[in-house]
């Protein structure tokens, strides 16, 4: 299989990247248990003492007996602020491979302790991982993943287990996330004489404003008809055709949001009204008066459409 | 100081509330405290920066906080042998997380309670914990 074809899904069962995943859990699996390095320090009432007091734990069985609390297992060995270069287990690899290949989300989804006995103050642990297993690919509600599966033992100086811990991650391929758009400087003024104009344009519709009463097309919209004076409106929806009446090539000043040079043009259409509208599709110069065009409607950025006019092929 | 002997627990048994208000100070001081120094667990910037929508608790804290749940109920005088969690939705900075607890099982000498820690978003930690009390005098 081509490394074209695994890039496009990695993931699917029985893919090449799918079957390396899963050979590399087994290679790591059959590792056991790789012993880490001891705990930098021995189990101790300062850190003892700090874990209570964080927890909110009043239970004075730890210090009146010196034992440590039992989830405080894993703390005994955990990296410092500066993690320790150098310091790799058979679970480091699985998580790269699956990062690699866009597994890169995580979230872990279970932890099970098992305690052999507390451990005593003075003591020095050291942990030791041994990965267990990878399940998937499956489909999770964070996106499609793997569940990696592995255990801690610590272990005292004796070679004694006093705890251990089996830890389950889910790493998930993040679904791509929308990049918002750079929102379009230049926005329209919507009121309640032209919301219906651009409600229509969101739909793809060209709306000119009518009169409920003489029916008279009237663009730019307003609030009044100027043949008969009603107040009753409604619209009409426009073919979307027209013919450009007259443009300007807009060179300077600068325009934000705008590449000049570009052409503003009024548009008459067959129906009656003239519209101003930008023209795309086509180079200035190409622009010419009596012109057939189109609209077109343009997502601008994540909110606002315009609608605006290209050449109609002839 | 009470504590629980074993004859003192019956099936069924449910245990107090804990309600623990998860200010920034918590999130940190239990972050550091268990020696986990990830930033989504004490840099706001940083977890926003992740998608995350403030810092939160991380699961050692979650382990340690179970924990203590059950032995404010049962006294020192318990034995923690297992505790199993299941991870659910995170529990951030400026939320509230409450415990609750019921004793599903109890067989040859070992108690097993239900944990449930809850936050606005749901359930946080779901699991078990199993113990062992001191037999009856």
């Amino acid at each position: 299989m081509s490394p074209d074809t695994d890039r496009a899904d990695p993931g699917k069962p029985g893919t090449s990247t799918d079957r390396d995943l899963h050979e590399l859990a087994v290679k790591q699996a059959a590792l056991g248990q790789v012993r880490g390095a001891a705990a930098v320090d021995p189990v101790n009432v300062p850190m003892i003492r700090h874990w209570l007091d964080a927890m909110g734990d009043t239970n004075p069985v730890y210090l009146d007996q010196g034992i440590a609390p039992p989830a405080m297992a894993q703390v005994w060995t955990m990296q410092g602020v500066r993690r320790a270069a150098g310091q790799h287990s058979p679970v480091d690899d699985v998580m790269s491979a699956l990062d690699a290949v866009g597994f890169t989300g995580v979230v872990a989804t279970n932890c099970e302790q098992v305690y052999h006995r507390y451990a005593r103050l003075g003591e020095r642990l050291t942990s030791a991982i041994r990965f267990d297993d990878l399940a998937g690919p499956k489909r999770t509600a964070l996106g499609e993943g793997y569940f990696a599966t592995w255990t801690i033992t610590w272990h005292a100086e004796s070679g004694e287990a006093v705890a251990e811990m089996m830890f389950r991650v889910l790493k998930f391929r993040p679904p791509p996330r929308a990049v918002p758009r750079e929102p379009y400087p230049l926005r329209p003024a919507v009121n309640r004489d032209t919301a219906f104009f651009w409600d229509g344009v969101r739909q793809g519709e060209l709306r000119v404003q009518s009169c409920a009463d003489c029916g008279e097309l009237r663009h730019p919209p307003g609030p009044i008809c100027p043949h008969c004076r009603s107040a009753n409106r409604a619209y009409r929806i426009a073919g979307g055709e027209g013919t450009v009446y007259s443009y300007v090539v807009h060179h300077h000043p600068p325009v934000p949001g705008r590449e000049p040079p570009f052409v503003v043009a009024v548009v008459a259409l067959p129906e009656g009204v003239r519209i101003v509208g930008g023209i795309v599709d086509c180079p200035p110069e190409a622009v010419g008066i009596g012109m057939a065009v189109v609209v077109t409607y343009r997502q601008m950025d994540d909110e606002l459409v315009l609608p605006m006019w290209a050449p109609r092929e002839p | 100081m009470r504590t629980l002997r074993e004859d003192q627990v019956e099936l069924g048994a449910v245990l107090p509330e804990l309600s623990i208000e998860l200010t920034p100070t918590v999130v940190v001081s239990t972050a550091l405290a268990t020696m986990d120094f990830t930033p989504v667990h004490h840099d706001v910037e940083g977890a926003r920066a992740q998608g995350s929508a403030d810092i939160f608790l991380n699961i050692l804290t979650t382990m340690g906080l179970v924990e203590r749940y059950v032995t404010d109920w049962t006294g020192p005088a318990a034995v923690i042998r297992r505790i199993n969690v299941k991870l659910g939705v995170p529990a951030y900075s400026g939320d509230r997380l409450l415990f609750t607890g019921t004793v599903t099982s109890i067989a040859s000498g070992e108690i097993t309670v239900e944990v449930r820690g809850k936050v606005s978003l749901g359930d946080h930690a779901t699991g078990t914990v199993a113990l062992v009390l001191p037999a009856r005098r």
